[in-house]
């Protein structure tokens, strides 16, 4: 079971760099936000997982709920401050 | 059931392989929202039902199934916010007569 999760984490762990790829080298402004989104879904995925590999997977929920609930806030609030940016002269 | 939670996590990572793969390849930040939300909504909460189905039920497994509402509320929403500001700030979409230059602001 714990060596399941550990290619699991694997997985994932290979596959961040491209939505970081994504972040640093996006052409605009959103696929930057965009990556970013993408890398914050990844990272609860991965945290969960790793406490599902420890056998801590009680501790390790309670940080990615925490993640999840920053990620939504921050992102909100910087697609609402475009928005209203560009509706002004 | 152990078993059964670890098809669902395999389904799991393969949707979240193609998201990647669409997140390099595809050519617009339209077309790129399309890939990087949608099936990366699906594979997180193919992965969170696998891990459910691995645990059973206990307290546990209901802060799982909050993290699932949660991702499935949250990520379309983010997804679509920006796609609203990207849309009222006037940022072009990709056809196949004109390749917008890409703008840095």
């Amino acid at each position: 079971m714990s060596a399941f999760f550990y290619l699991a984490i694997g997985v994932i762990a290979l596959i961040i760099p491209v939505f970081l790829f994504r972040a640093v080298y996006g052409p605009s402004l959103f696929d930057r936000l965009i990556g970013l989104n993408g890398i914050a879904v990844k990272t609860i995925i991965l945290l969960v997982l790793i406490g599902a590999y420890n056998h801590q997977i009680d501790m390790f929920i309670d940080i990615s709920i925490g993640y999840g609930l920053l990620n939504l806030v921050g992102s909100i609030a910087v697609g609402k401050y475009l928005e209203k940016r560009a509706l002004k002269p | 059931m152990t078993v059964i939670g670890f098809l669902i996590i395999l389904v799991g990572l393969f949707f979240m392989a193609i998201s990647a793969v669409g997140a390099i390849r595809l050519p617009d930040f339209y077309t790129r929202c399309h890939a990087i939300s949608i099936v990366d909504t699906l594979g997180s909460l193919l992965i969170l039902g696998g891990l459910i189905c691995c645990y059973g039920f206990s307290f546990t497994t209901a802060k799982l199934l909050f993290i699932l509402v949660f991702i499935y509320i949250a990520n379309p929403t983010i997804t679509h916010i920006l796609i609203r500001a990207a849309l009222k700030s006037g940022h072009q979409p990709w056809t196949q007569e004109k390749v917008p230059h890409d703008r840095n602001d």
